[in-house]
């Protein structure tokens, strides 16, 4: 017996509606949010990540709303990511009912940001999202701005400070496979699942359910995170716990 | 009449999971509350807590709500969630060591960053996510299935899983207490309103349960 390994779908949302681009581009509509959560829950989602891809200032009205309504009715842990610049939208979305959330740009920018949020609110419920991008054999570094610009600060570093600082959980993505369906980058998540004491939640290129399996045993991730595997019913959470189950892994399993 | 609940506000972070959660178990009215009477008046209480076991200490001591919280439990049902369990114990270890309500026997410690799985993979702290409680036999557990899994997220527990008022425990390195009970006090460290099906199910065993075990 023991923790059970996370099964996370992660809802991108752009003004109010759930999409899925390839590589961060092509965008495309995948439903409401709501009722998207409530299916998950339902199929026996660990937890869900909703992040806020637009996060333009106008739209934040929107999502403290949507957060509000999938909180009433989504009794798992909800994460919420996308354009969190400082403690007042922290505090926003905690009180909107997020569990959770991911802080992502701001942190490159303002690493101090990291400590004084999990100084005021609590390391439990500040994840540090990191968008890495391979430039050599054993090497990844930060992008930021979607994918497209490099800061040149090495992963595995990075991810170490910020647990320091009091990051409670890394969602560790990559912008090479995200989008592609071929399999999470297992040695960047491997490098930095061994590197830090905290959980790491793998992201970015799950086209099966095998690359599920794979990001626990062997990129040594607590928590897998998938989006359009999912969307488009091409399996169920249901599914995909079976065959984690099947290969050893221990998960929750729901009648 | 409709029963009411009264769930603790005394400053440690939203409550809005708990109380739509328990508002889904049953029948009954949810209030939001840090005022005494209101606590007294009702029919059951609910003490929350996220965040520094001192934090939520010094929030419950600045409303003087500690002194009603050991008085409501003499007459009625309260539920003790993750921080709001671990201040019912005696002390807590966190920052410089936080002596608490004192309901239940024991302290709360903090894991150890260097506890291992079987395989020799350090174990992460925080313990965030879905673990397995073994029941000790509870009227709080009528319906739920031993080995339920619930969802955790803490770096200190209860210590001391055999002690008497330790009717739930779970293995994360150690054994610890994961549900705590005496009288008419029943806590947990995990967060039922975060717990899928499971956890609204022991709600509404809260919403009937009469403070007997």
């Amino acid at each position: 017996m023991g923790l059970a390994k996370r099964i996370i779908p992660c809802l991108d949302v752009d003004q109010g509606r759930v999409v899925k681009g390839v590589k961060f581009e092509d965008i495309r509509d995948a439903g409401d949010p709501v009722e998207i959560s409530r299916r998950y829950n339902r199929e026996g989602a660990d937890e869900i990540t909703f992040l806020d891809i637009t996060a333009s200032h106008e739209n934040r009205a929107t999502t403290y709303e949507t957060v509000s309504r999938m909180a009433s009715e989504v009794f798992i842990p909800l994460t919420v990511g996308g354009g969190i610049r400082n403690t007042d939208n922290i505090r926003d979305l905690l009180l909107a009912g997020a569990d959770k959330v991911s802080i992502n740009t701001a942190a490159v920018f303002e690493p101090e940001f990291v400590k004084k949020a999990a100084d005021k609110f609590g390391s439990q419920c500040i994840v540090v999202a990191i968008d890495a991008k391979q430039v050599t054999s054993d090497r990844w570094e930060i992008f930021t701005h979607g994918g497209r610009k490099s800061t040149g600060i090495d992963v595995v570093e990075w991810a170490v400070r910020m647990v320091s600082f009091g990051a409670g959980e890394i969602l560790l993505t990559s912008m090479d496979r995200d989008g592609t369906r071929n399999g999470f980058d297992l040695g960047l998540t491997r490098s930095v699942a061994d590197a830090v004491t905290v959980p790491v939640i793998a992201s970015g290129g799950v086209g099966n359910l095998m690359h599920l399996v794979d990001g626990v045993l062997e990129g040594h991730a607590e928590a897998v995170l998938a989006a359009s595997i999912f969307h488009f019913a091409q399996y169920t959470i249901g599914e995909a716990k079976e065959t984690m189950a099947r290969s050893g892994i221990e998960v929750r399993l729901t009648d | 009449m409709v029963q009411t609940v009264a769930v603790i506000d005394y400053g440690s972070g939203n409550l809005h999971s708990v109380t739509k959660a328990i508002e889904n178990a049953g029948t009954c009215r949810v209030i939001v509350t840090s005022d005494a009477p209101s606590i007294h008046a009702a029919d059951r209480v609910v003490l929350p807590g996220v965040g520094a076991m001192g934090d939520c200490m010094q929030g419950l001591k600045d409303r003087g709500l500690d002194s009603v919280v050991l008085d409501v439990i003499t007459t009625k049902p309260l539920m003790g969630i993750c921080v709001g369990m671990q201040i019912l114990a005696e002390y807590g270890e966190e920052s410089s060591g936080v002596n608490a309500l004192g309901v239940f026997p024991g302290q709360i410690r903090q894991f150890s960053k260097s506890m291992k799985t079987d395989a020799g993979d350090l174990l992460k702290v925080p313990h965030m996510g879905w673990n397995e409680v073994v029941q000790v036999p509870h009227p709080m557990w009528s319906g739920i299935s031993d080995r339920t899994r619930f969802y955790f997220v803490h770096s200190y527990c209860y210590a001391d899983a055999g002690a008497d008022c330790v009717i739930g425990w779970c293995e994360y390195g150690p054994l610890f207490g994961a549900a705590l009970a005496r009288q008419n006090v029943f806590a947990v460290q995990f967060h039922p309103e975060k717990s899928h099906d499971a956890g609204i199910h022991l709600y509404s065993n809260f919403l009937s349960w009469d403070g007997a075990c």
